[in-house]
C-alpha cells in the first residue's frame, strides 16, 4: 500500500489547495462579497462531499444512505446562501 | 440462448454499526439548524457580526482547517491498512491523527486566549455568543474523538484489531470524519463570510 498511489491521499492534497484557495484567496477582496461568498460556501459544499464519499467511505454506502448524506452539505450551503443575499447591507 | 452473468457488484455496507450513522445524521441534522439559527441572529445585525468577524483569527482559523483534514486523512489512511491486513501500520496513522487532533485543540486555546486578553467574552455580543458556542461544542467533539483515538491507538499497538476485526476503528474513523466536515462548515461561517 503506497500512500501516495491511494486515493485518500490525492483527495486530501485536493482538499488542503480548496482551504488554501478560500482561505488565502477568495476571502481577500479581490473579488465582490458576492462572488466570494458564493465561491466560499460552494468550496465548503464539495469539500465536505468529498470528506463523506472518500474518508467516510459514502462512496460505497446504501444508496439511499448516501443520497442523504450527500444532500446535507449542499441543502446547508444553499440555506446560508438564502440568508446571506435576504440579509441588508451593513451600515 | 440464455447467457448467465456473474454480479461482480461490490455489495454496499456502511462502515461499523447502523448506529453510529444514526448519531452522525442526528449531529449533522443538530449543526445545521445552529448554522440556521447563527445566519437569523446575523440578519438582525449584520454591521456587528461583520466588525467582530475581522477581530478574528482567519490565519489560524486556516490552518486549523488543514489540520483537521490532514487528520481525517491520516485516520482514513489507518483504515484503509487495517482492510488490507497491515495491521503493523495502523498505529503510526492513529497516533497522526490523534497528534493533529492535540495540535487543534493547542491551536483552539491560543486563540481563545487572544480573545479573553482582548476582554472578548461570550456575553460581548451576540457574534461572540455564536462563536464561542459554535466553536466551543464542536472543540468538545474534538477533545471526545481525540480520546477515541488515543484508545483506538493503544489497543492497535497491542494488536487488538484486524481486517476481519474493524468495526469499532470504522465508528471511531466515522465519528472523527463528522469533527472535520463540521468544521469544514463553521470555519467559514464564523470567518470567512463577508457582509455586502
Amino acid at each position: 500500500m503506497s500512500v501516495l498511489r491511494e486515493r485518500v491521499t490525492r483527495v486530501w492534497l485536493g482538499l488542503m489547495v480548496l482551504t488554501c484557495v478560500t482561505t488565502w484567496g477568495l476571502s481577500k477582496d479581490l473579488f465582490s462579497p458576492a462572488v466570494a461568498v458564493v465561491g466560499i460556501f460552494v468550496i465548503a459544499a464539495v469539500k465536505v462531499r468529498y470528506v463523506m464519499l472518500d474518508f467516510m467511505e459514502l462512496r460505497d454506502a446504501p444508496k439511499r444512505v448516501r443520497v442523504a448524506f450527500e444532500a446535507w452539505p449542499f441543502g446547508v450551503a444553499a440555506m446560508i446562501l438564502g440568508f446571506w443575499f435576504a440579509t441588508g447591507p451593513i451600515l | 440462448m440464455r447467457v448467465a452473468t456473474v454480479d461482480r457488484v461490490k455489495p454496499r455496507r456502511l462502515p461499523g454499526v447502523d448506529g453510529v450513522w444514526v448519531a452522525i445524521g442526528a449531529d449533522s441534522v443538530i449543526f445545521a439548524i445552529l448554522f440556521g439559527s447563527f445566519m437569523q441572529a446575523r440578519q438582525q445585525d449584520p454591521t456587528v457580526f461583520e466588525a467582530s468577524r475581522h477581530t478574528l483569527n482567519m490565519n489560524l482559523g486556516g490552518i486549523d482547517t488543514l489540520i483537521l483534514l490532514t487528520s481525517s486523512w491520516s485516520v482514513a489512511l489507518a483504515i484503509q491498512a487495517l482492510k488490507r491486513g497491515l495491521v503493523d501500520r495502523v498505529p503510526r496513522y492513529l497516533l497522526g491523527g490523534v497528534l493533529t487532533g492535540l495540535m487543534f485543540m493547542v491551536s483552539k486555546s491560543i486563540e481563545y486566549f487572544e480573545k479573553f486578553a482582548a476582554g472578548i467574552r461570550p456575553a460581548t455580543n451576540d457574534f461572540y455568543m455564536w462563536y464561542f458556542t459554535l466553536t466551543g461544542i464542536h472543540l468538545l467533539h474534538v477533545v471526545f474523538g481525540t480520546s477515541l483515538l488515543t484508545y483506538l491507538w493503544i489497543n492497535s499497538r497491542r494488536g487488538a484489531y484486524s481486517s476481519s476485526n474493524r468495526v469499532v476503528p470504522e465508528c471511531v474513523a466515522s465519528y472523527w470524519h463528522l469533527v472535520d466536515l463540521l468544521w469544514v462548515v463553521i470555519f467559514p461561517l464564523l470567518y470567512l463570510q463577508k457582509a455586502i
